[in-house]
């Protein structure tokens, strides 16, 4: 018996290779196993080989793992590109329909079952799937039965015949491979957990139902890779709130009208990836200076331009930080698991209302898409808070001509805020510079108080942020400091424990804070270790150069991966040990 | 009651003595309190340009926004809160050059905005350069050999769009102008209102005279029907564009708040954001 195990099916894009790895994982998460996932596709429906590789552990894990103990193939490309991630002893289990051949070299044993030819005799090569699903997982030493409630919830619309069926494709698929396989492949039976009631969520499901929880209620936005879930989900579930979802012309209108909407006071967000953030650049301007509470989630991918639009990267720091002409306050947030993506959105809207600026949720395609099991969220941990605004609030008249002073130069920078709609709270709002009642100003000593009042918002935000840097600091003075954000958590966490087997001693800081920069927390850690180590998946070292300027470190390093894939475990335990 | 003088304030405007826009404030002013609002009920939205500063004029809730973007954040600001009477307005630069996108892509999603576009068909702000409107051989500071491109019908393109309220106006007659943005603010969906706003200063062509001599009234014309999206378009083609009055309405398409699934008459800025635990249960039920 095994504590946990890879599993990869692969095919040509529109084969249903991701509805096979869900069903795959739905059942085993239901059975209380852990389970990580994560998508090789491409920017195309239909053709080119995609696949899906799955992780199941008996206890938590959030990194995609080195190497793969079963592939299955519904063409050769998948066993030709993927064989050699195989373990010694790993199986390649192959539809018979395109007579697969083993590769020279390969010491995994190949089974050849007719997942086609099956499906056909069941009514429909469609079934093909759930055959392979059947097949493969009698290796784990799952049951037919065990897949009863997912194919049902699948399924279950489409009429009774249709869920029997599937169940019927599954049974014969398990029973196909027992009979070719005989008894000997027991090694992979997973040890059995005790079933638990656990979520198993994308990222941006978590980012979506964040957003729900948070009271937001509209959502302006454009489609894109690897973002358009969001959207997706909230317009299922937002009209039953009483909002919507618009599908605008672009990423501009996207941005400008979640402004107009949080001006009007209501919680809106937007989302995006590389290409609809540039576009939103002068918007965020906007909000910046009109002080305008406003959430976007900046899935990143690779760029630059259309780049690698369904691939890893990590690489817009330097664009969320500093772009927008200008100055102005900003908050980035980097949540860096499912869970914290819930929490942080819920908190982005919070923190947009308190500090009435910008703030950017950044995500990566790694945590957007990457499916894996997540412990029940807990709704008491949920929180709604509105800073100087009160929708119920009764304001005193307002002399003729005099607008109320939404800008008031308060003494923490942030004044009240107050929404159309209201009496005795006419202002105006301008991406002009302004006085105190909204009021177009370039009088020099109003400009400086504006700049000044808008600019020192922020001030405390570094001290209020809830753990703007986790910490897995096991040693008060480390040989090595590893330095993450976003979906390189895992990962690293993975890798601790293999560089301690060998004797080195390693603390972890993943930035969850990316601006204001929490330079204090961030340097207490680099300042305690012998070597500092940046990871990211990006070519220039965007969050290396940003602590370099923040913190001020000789001792960083960094360890940079773009060509399009998340790190692997091994390949960080290798280049850490390069590096000491 | 409030009347027009409720939506004035103090601030000075900063057009040109003689600009069609002094008109354009005045007749919303005047169709605002037609209409029987209250400034603390209106929001005006504007664009970049001389004519975006109008929000600033306006003794109501004023958003002057970014260039070319005053309808996103219009229709924002009008899903936030349909309770609100919402004026977008803009040039023609602002509405029809770098924000011709939302433009048609408002008219076509029809949300009970209204859209009033001061139309001078040249840029002010930045000292006369060439504007969509422009017409051909028009020479401006960037066109100094005369416009090669062909003016835009902003018009004949609303109502190929599918616009529900097509309506265009002089600012030298301000009882039509204001009778048509006071019917705009009526309609039930979105309007676009384009007005003739001559530019004193920069454009010595299209000029108040020129406009009186060239522009005809559809009120002029024996049997116009407004309701006839046809024979809209040819009056148009055969006057080429130059006539004032509603030249289009619909008024059997429901706006784009009427068609959103759940979309209560109180504004959304009224519905609670605190989530029940039963319904945060089921929502993370439907993950397991």
């Amino acid at each position: 018996m095994i504590k946990q195990l890879s599993w990869k099916v692969g095919g040509q894009q529109g084969e249903g290779i991701e509805s096979t790895g869900e069903i795959f994982s739905m059942a085993l998460n239901r059975l209380g196993y852990y389970l990580y996932g994560y998508r090789h596709f491409s920017s195309r429906i239909k053709g080119g080989h995609t696949n899906n590789k799955i992780r199941v552990s008996t206890t938590p894990m959030n990194a995609i793992s080195d190497d793969l103990n079963i592939l299955v193939a519904f063409d050769q490309e998948t066993i030709d590109l993927n064989h050699h991630e195989l373990v010694d002893g790993g199986i390649i289990i192959a539809d018979s329909k395109f007579k697969p051949e083993k590769p020279e070299g390969t010491s995994a044993s190949l089974y050849s079952i007719p997942f086609t030819e099956i499906a056909n005799e069941l009514g429909t090569s469609l079934m093909k799937n759930m055959v392979a699903v059947g097949a493969s997982s009698t290796l784990l030493g799952v049951k037919p039965e065990d897949f009863t409630s997912v194919v049902e919830q699948i399924f279950s619309r489409k009429g009774n015949s249709v869920v029997q069926k599937n169940m019927e494709a599954i049974r014969e698929g398990m029973a196909y491979f027992k009979k070719e396989a005989g008894n000997e492949l027991v090694d992979f039976h997973l040890e059995p957990v005790e079933t638990k009631g656990r979520m198993f969520m994308i990222g941006n499901d978590a980012i979506a139902l964040g957003a729900l929880a948070g009271g937001a209620r509209f959502m302006p936005a454009y489609p894109i890779t690897p973002a358009s879930e969001i959207m997706e989900y909230l317009i299922k579930k937002l009209p039953e709130y009483g909002g919507t979802v618009i599908q605008t012309e672009d990423e501009i209108a996207a941005c400008t009208m979640a402004i107009g909407a949080n001006y009007a006071g209501v919680r809106s967000l937007t989302a995006s990836a590389g290409p609809g953030l540039s576009l939103m650049m002068e918007a965020i301007g906007l909000s910046g200076i009109t002080e305008t509470p406003l959430v976007i989630v900046d899935t990143q991918r690779g760029g630059p331009s259309t780049g690698l639009p369904t691939k890893q990267e990590q690489s817009d720091i330097m664009a969320m930080i500093y772009g927008t002409h200008g100055e102005i306050p900003k908050i980035v947030m980097a949540p860096s698991t499912v869970e914290e993506a819930f929490y942080d959105t819920i908190e982005a809207f919070n923190l947009a209302e308190e500090y009435q600026c910008p703030v950017i949720i950044v995500s990566d395609l790694a945590l957007s898409l990457g499916k894996q099991t997540v412990e029940p969220l807990d709704f008491e941990k949920i929180e709604i808070r509105r800073g100087k605004f009160d929708l119920s609030e009764e304001l005193p008249e307002l002399e003729k001509n005099v607008y109320f002073k939404r800008y008031e130069n308060a003494e923490d920078g942030i004044s009240k805020r107050v929404i159309p709609g209201m009496k005795n709270a006419i202002h105006h709002v301008t991406g002009v510079e302004h006085n105190e009642q909204g009021k177009p100003s370039e009088s020099p000593d109003n400009r400086n108080i504006q700049m000044d009042k808008r600019l020192r918002k922020l001030s405390d935000l570094t001290d209020r942020f809830k753990t703007p840097v986790f910490k897995d600091e096991r040693h008060e003075d480390a040989d090595l400091l590893i330095v993450g954000f976003n979906s390189t958590r895992g990962t690293i966490q993975e890798v601790m424990p293999r560089l301690e087997n060998d004797g080195i001693k390693v603390n972890h800081g993943h930035v969850r804070l990316l601006h204001p920069f929490p330079k204090n927390e961030l340097k207490d850690m680099i300042d305690r270790a012998k070597r500092v180590v940046v990871i990211e998946n990006n070519a220039t070292g965007q969050l290396a150069q940003l602590i370099k300027m923040e913190v001020g470190s000789e001792k960083l390093k960094t360890l940079n991966k773009y060509d399009g894939n998340p790190f692997l475990p091994a390949e960080v335990y290798q280049s850490c040990k390069e590096l000491l | 009651m409030a009347t027009f003088k409720d939506f004035r304030n103090n601030v000075k405007p900063n057009w040109c003595p003689g600009c069609g826009d002094f008109s354009v404030q005045a007749a919303i002013q005047r169709a605002a309190a037609s209409a029987g609002l209250t400034p603390e009920k209106m929001a005006v939205v504007s664009g970049i340009g001389c004519s975006g500063r109008i929000s600033g004029y306006i003794n109501s809730y004023g958003f002057h926004g970014i260039h070319g973007r005053s309808l996103p954040i219009a229709q924002g600001v009008k899903m936030a809160n349909r309770e609100l009477t919402v004026i977008a307005s803009g040039g023609d630069g602002d509405g029809f050059a770098i924000g011709m996108g939302h433009t048609i892509h408002a008219i076509r999603r029809n949300i009970d905005v209204t859209y009033i576009v001061m139309d001078n068909q040249i840029y002010g702000l930045t000292k006369g350069q060439t504007s969509p409107r422009s017409d051909m051989g028009f020479k401006t500071k960037s066109t100094p050999g005369g416009s090669i491109e062909s003016a835009l019908n902003v018009m004949e393109m609303a109502l190929s769009a599918g616009g529900t309220f097509v309506a265009q106006s002089f600012s030298s007659d301000l009882k039509e102008l204001t009778s048509i943005i006071e019917q705009g603010i009526e309609h039930k969906g979105f309007s676009l209102i384009n007005v003739f706003s001559p530019c004193v200063t920069f454009n010595k062509v299209n000029t108040y005279d020129w406009f009186k001599e060239n522009i005809t009234k559809l009120s002029s014309i024996e049997g116009y029907d407004p309701t006839d999206r046809a024979m809209a378009m040819n009056t148009l083609m055969k006057h080429n564009g130059l006539v004032t009055g509603l030249i289009y309405q619909n008024k059997e398409k429901p706006s784009y708040e009427q068609l959103v699934e759940g979309f209560k008459d109180e504004g959304l800025v009224k519905q609670p954001l605190e989530m029940k635990k039963d319904k945060f249960d089921q929502l993370v039920s439907e993950f397991m």
